[in-house]
């Protein structure tokens, strides 16, 4: 009979000492966690740190390129990356529905190692609880991180005009590929979540120079993250629709289910607004970069329209991207 | 050959743009009107309106199936999702609109614990119901003549395979009536129809013969990639021009004379013309399409008695209906951009992200 | 009032087929188009086939397009 989580693993007891010491811990490797204090002593080098948090509630936890436990991890160290930091240490707090299969709990957890591994982080300390079934999807994770600042001074303040804006590769994968996983999208093949660690990539555009802002355009996709640069401001974002890079598969699914790419979130690409001055330092850094290859100087920031982000259409047109009102549905007409 | 990103971008497109100003500083206004809801959506996708000389005005039409379906239906449907036995099986197109109470919408009623599901197809439906023998699976069939056949022939297979706990509430309209009414009102003022390309897919461009032969109007029937909106639009205005309004199939890679016999047949198998409400219009005789007697069984509307009179209900204030038959600009409504707004929609034209009111309030301040 | 996509049309059993357009492919039903071959483009709404595509045809429409547009 197949393991699965039951309320005796979050009671504290013997059981919640076994995943502790059996899965976890060895796991990760790190001293602070093995010491296994209420809280982790963590080294200092009197440099301002980075701090974020996330959780993830994602169903189905597995999709293709990816699944909850790699997402935990890159969607907290992206998020110190984006804000200039060099990320370091992650808690991680496990919301685990009973019934939940252990081995499917040890895939999320050797998951979450590889991950922080790659992104040069420890996991320092995290908690874990199981709530009766029925009253969890599963499984929910949250982590946070702290980094050390290693870029200050970017901020939605230090945007100019003329300034360039860069998207690290193409848009809307991980939507995309969330959605066929859930079976909402009613076709199968080659689309794959673009989940992936930013510390390199930003590391890398970040030594080019130059950079105002960085952000990775997660829920609500490249239109509502570059809306969050400018809305309230004198300035504009005018972008170029031929220049936005969109996988075939990802126009394909979109365009099945009427869906725009722009709003379909990413979890491994990064936006940088960019010196027009050092944009293509920029964008060679970032392509020399794995993961950055199919990055590309989308659009510019100007004064056209204050507040607003707009897209220069193939035809020659324009139309307001607004920010994201909602989920996007998919639709029929 | 690609059947659509070939048709993206027009070798000639500003020289067309071009010529289109003179002809319209030659004829004065021109008011065409899209009556499809993906014509609306990929025009705003293309950025055609602020390309569009000064003068040449698009206005969104009864085409998007979800802001012709009544609020009064909507109501009925969100009472009917309050029973624990029915499963509702959606296009994503109709979960946010709002019924006559504000706010109150499937997706609300899906966060109560109601049973709602999105699909992209009826075929998916009736796996639904397959999967869920103890549970009523209850399909909102909106759309036009391009919707029909699929939905007729899941009719057709529940029926065949004795599938009794399947049922479909038509909410299906058909083009022809709900044009004539449009055309026949006495404030209309639109000088050409772009018609729906995937409607005349199925029904054949000489399904819109009548709009030229019987009341003098140009139309074209119309694919929805920029160069195939371009196109139709010149070819619009041109007729406008010369006053030699007449029917023209621009796409000819899908659309033939004749439309689809084998889609129409299904049709015409499973459904008979009835009178329906549409949101702005009021009620059109024959508009509608009523699955026949032979598939009662499967007919939400008598299986949960659907009261057909009631559907007429409005939302107190919303001028939805006149902005659909464009007597009425957004901005004239009294709840435009206050009370209505894209976060918290009243009526139809505000919940999809291109109808004309969400459109015109994204575009508010320029 | 209805979106619908070109597929390719990659196998057929009876009613049902599978379709590919960008390296995804999708199920459809192709009751209202009889005789269809793996190969063909069909237009699909709904996941339903509503009408085949051929190339010829697509070439001459964007030919006329083209015509109309210079003849404005």
């Amino acid at each position: 009979m197949e393991e699965r989580i039951t309320l005796d693993y979050g009671s504290g007891g013997l059981r919640t000492a076994e995943l502790i010491d059996r899965l976890l811990v060895p796991a990760f490797r790190s001293e602070p966690l093995a010491a296994l204090g209420d809280g982790a002593v963590l080294e200092n080098r009197s440099a301002p740190l980075v701090f974020s948090t996330d959780s993830f509630v994602v169903t189905p936890w597995r999709f293709p390129g990816g699944d909850i436990g790699k997402l935990a991890v890159c969607g907290t160290v992206n998020d110190v990356c984006m804000a200039g930091g060099e990320p370091r240490y992650l808690s991680l707090s496990l919301v685990i529905e009973e019934g939940f299969l252990l081995r499917d709990l040890e895939e999320i957890v050797r998951s979450i190692a590889r991950e922080a591994e790659r992104a040069g982080v420890s996991v320092v300390t995290g908690d874990t609880k199981v709530v009766e079934r029925g009253k969890g999807d599963g499984i929910y994770l949250n982590t946070s991180g702290i980094g050390f600042l290693r870029a200050p001074g970017l901020s939605r303040a230090a945007i100019r005009p003329g300034d360039a804006v860069l998207l690290s590769g193409s848009a809307g994968c991980h939507g995309a590929a969330v959605l066929m996983a859930r079976g909402e999208l009613p076709c199968e093949g080659e689309l794959l979540s673009d989940c992936r660690p930013l510390h390199e990539l930003s590391a890398a555009v970040l030594a080019a120079g130059g950079v105002r802002i960085l952000r990775d355009p997660t829920r609500g996709g490249v239109a509502t993250t570059l809306n969050e640069f400018v809305e309230g401001s004198g300035l504009c974002i005018e972008l170029e629709e031929d220049a936005v890079p969109i996988d075939a598969p990802v126009a394909a699914a979109c365009d099945l289910l009427g869906l725009d790419p722009l709003y379909s979130a990413c979890e491994g690409r990064l936006l940088a607004i960019v010196d027009p001055a050092h944009a293509e330092a920029a964008l060679e850094a970032l392509r020399r970069t794995e993961g950055g290859e199919g990055a590309a100087v989308i659009g510019r920031v100007t004064q056209s329209r204050p507040g607003c982000v707009v897209l220069r259409t193939a035809l020659g047109g324009a139309r307001i991207l607004g920010k994201l009102t909602g989920a996007q549905l998919p639709r029929i007409c | 050959m690609r059947f659509d990103t070939e048709f993206r971008r027009p070798q000639n497109a500003e020289r067309a743009l071009a010529a289109l100003r003179e002809l319209v500083r030659e004829t004065g206004p021109i008011r065409l009107m899209e009556i499809c809801g993906t014509h609306t959506m990929a025009i705003a996708k293309a950025g055609l309106r602020a390309l569009l000389p000064e003068g040449l005005e698009l206005i969104s039409g009864p085409g998007c199936p979800v802001c012709v379906t009544p609020a009064g239906a909507i109501d009925w449907i969100l009472r009917l999702s309050e029973r624990p036995d029915v499963i509702l099986a959606s296009y994503g197109d109709l979960l946010r609109v709002p019924g006559s109470v504000r706010g109150d919408s499937l997706l609300r009623r899906r966060s109560l614990g109601a049973q709602v599901r999105t699909v992209y197809s009826p075929v998916e439906a009736l796996a639904l119901a397959a999967e869920h023998p103890d549970r009523e699976v209850v399909f909102l069939g909106v759309g036009f003549e391009t919707t029909a056949p699929g939905t007729a022939a899941c009719l057709l297979e529940a029926r065949e395979r004795g599938l009794r706990n399947f049922s479909v509430l038509s909410l299906l309209k058909r083009t022809e009536p709900a044009l004539r009414a449009l055309v026949e009102a006495p404030d209309f003022a639109v000088d050409g129809f772009l018609c729906p390309g995937h409607v005349a897919a199925v029904t054949g461009a000489q399904a819109f013969a009548f709009l030229p032969r019987e009341y003098r109007l140009p139309a074209v029937v119309a694919g929805f990639e920029p160069g195939d909106l371009l196109c139709a639009i010149c070819r619009l205005a041109d007729m406008v021009r010369r006053g030699e309004p007449a029917l023209e199939n621009e796409y000819t890679r899908v659309v033939t004379q004749e439309g689809n016999p084998a889609a129409l047949a299904a049709i015409g198998c499973v459904f008979t013309p009835a009178a329906a409400v549409w949101r702005g219009l009021g009620e059109i005789p024959e508009s509608g399409l009523a699955p026949g007697d032979a598939f009662s069984p499967w007919d939400a509307a008598k299986k949960f008695s659907f009261p057909a009179g009631s559907s007429a209900v409005e939302t107190p204030g919303c001028r939805c209906g006149a902005v659909i038959r464009g007597v009425a600009r957004p901005a004239e409504c009294p709840l435009f951009g206050s009370v209505c707004t894209p976060a918290d929609p009243v009526g139809p034209c505000m919940v999809s992200g291109e109808g004309a009111c969400a459109a015109a309030y994204r575009y508010r301040n320029l | 009032m209805c979106l619908a996509v070109p597929l390719k049309i990659t196998s057929i059993d009876g009613k049902r087929a599978v379709g590919e357009a960008g390296g995804l492919s999708q199920t459809l039903r192709v009751d209202f188009l009889p005789g269809l071959q793996p190969g063909d483009y069909v237009m699909v709404h709904a996941g339903f086939a509503i009408q085949k595509l051929t190339e010829e045809q697509a070439a001459e429409n964007l030919a006329a397009i083209r015509e109309a547009l210079d003849a404005l």
